[in-house]
């Protein structure tokens, strides 16, 4: 029972999230008006898809530097579980998107960079299943999930400060933070973010039990 | 220093090695040539035959798309060419590093006479809309030496599997969008005759990205060969 305590936070954060997020008050602004709510929805998502996407490579480099199998285990399995998450924000954006800026899939860097690291890492998947032979398979693909990975980063970062985008904070448009989130938000906002990402992790780590199990019962 | 010596003797050796192996299989490189020519071919009875002239972006972006699809049909073959048994012969002979330097510095330049070539027939089947050319042709020097240096590591990553050639496209792609996204905004500026100052930032972008992937490459790539 001592390691619970963080699927508790993760479960009372959510519901915190879900309730104030629905029913709270939100500050009214031209354009987004109710729709300000998915801030809290669609934003950490994208934070959580992040922080497992740098998870997977944080194991993809720990089995290179020592051959566990349980290190690419771990990969895989945050890999999996941040496109999951990935399509989730996807989802949810798209959603957003109608309602604000009148297009389901508008032509946007960021869309663009999200769209490219699902390609990514679907790609990382038909990788593994190419291979026969685990170790075989664990290393190249470790291998490649850095190196995806470092290719990866500079898109999301640079890409859309370079050119116009219709997201908040890029090309002219002024971010959430300054503007639109009054400081009720935040108390909201931030909590989202810490629960999204452990419901992440939790996922994650019921999936890698799974995955020892199978491997430890198959030999 | 004394090492850094011996790694430049190594490092030549080995690109000597690319390079006579290329020349004693001249049909490949003859291969690729005509590979381009092909394509540009086939553009131009597609396109300039029956519409009068093309757009300068479709010209741009045709342009890209048939230099991406030459350097991956042309790297993909630098690791699948020697045999299993060749390879671990160089394995005791040489570090991977040294390995990985070579094949990224002799695919660069192959892939920069490709494109040159390339550029030329290009121009003479499509016509010239370029106002920059010396901007345009950094543009195609930074692609290849981007392309080179990132479809080098996919090749090496691809060749371990059976079906390496669907494998390649599909690792390289996404792998390699962003860079063509730069290259492709930074040639338009080129086409459009603009002032080097308004395309500082593309070729920054490009060169912190080519760094990265060679660095990358350079460090991951002795556990690649180990397998």
């Amino acid at each position: 029972m001592k390691k619970t305590w963080w699927k508790i936070l993760c479960v009372v954060l959510l519901f915190y999230t879900i309730i104030r997020g629905l029913i709270g008050i939100v500050p009214r602004q031209p354009i987004l008006n109710e729709t300000i709510r998915n801030v809290y929805f669609h934003v950490p998502l994208w934070f959580g898809m992040m922080t497992l996407m740098t998870a997977s490579m944080w194991f993809a480099i720990k089995y290179l530097r020592n051959g566990n199998i349980q290190d690419d285990e771990y990969s895989v399995e945050f890999a999996n579980v941040a496109i999951f998450f990935g399509i989730l924000g996807f989802m949810t954006g798209s959603l957003w998107g109608q309602y604000t800026w009148g297009d389901w899939l508008p032509k946007d860097p960021k869309i663009i960079a999200v769209e490219v690291g699902l390609l990514i890492y679907s790609s990382y998947f038909i990788l593994r299943s190419s291979f026969e032979d685990e170790q075989r398979k664990a290393r190249l693909s470790a291998i490649y999930n850095i190196f995806a990975f470092a290719t990866f980063i500079p898109l999301v970062w640079i890409l859309p400060r370079l050119t116009d985008s219709l997201h908040p904070g890029n090309g002219g448009n002024p971010a959430f933070g300054k503007y639109d989130m009054d400081n009720a938000m935040r108390m909201v906002f931030y909590p989202a973010v810490i629960g999204w990402t452990l419901l992440g992790v939790w996922i994650t780590s019921l999936h890698i039990r799974l995955r020892i199990i199978e491997r430890v019962s198959s030999n | 220093m004394r090492l850094f010596y011996k790694t430049m003797q190594e490092l030549k050796a080995l690109i000597e090695k690319e390079i006579r192996l290329e020349w004693r299989q001249r049909y490949a490189l003859n291969g690729m040539i005509l590979y381009i020519v092909s394509t540009v071919f086939v553009c131009y009875t597609s396109f300039a035959l029956k519409v009068k002239g093309i757009e300068p972006i479709t010209w741009n972006t045709l342009f890209w798309i048939i230099l991406l699809f030459t350097a991956v049909n042309s790297i993909t073959k630098s690791f699948t060419q020697e045999r299993a048994g060749r390879q671990l012969y160089y394995y005791t002979l040489a570090s991977p590093q040294g390995i990985i330097l070579s094949k990224i510095i002799y695919n660069i330049v192959l892939l920069l006479a490709l494109s040159l070539i390339g550029f030329l027939i290009y121009a003479a089947f499509l016509g010239n809309p370029v106002q920059n050319l010396a901007m345009y042709l950094t543009a195609v020097i930074l692609g290849a030496v981007g392309f080179s240096s990132t479809l080098t590591m996919v090749a090496g990553i691809a060749s371990k599997a059976e079906n390496t050639s669907t494998l390649m496209a599909v690792l390289s792609f996404p792998v390699i969008l962003p860079m063509l996204l730069m290259l492709i905004r930074l040639s338009k500026n080129a086409m459009d005759g603009l002032n080097w100052s308004t395309s500082y930032d593309e070729i920054l972008t490009l060169l912190a990205i080519d760094a990265i992937v060679i660095t990358i490459s350079y460090l991951l790539f002795p556990f690649l060969w180990r397998s």
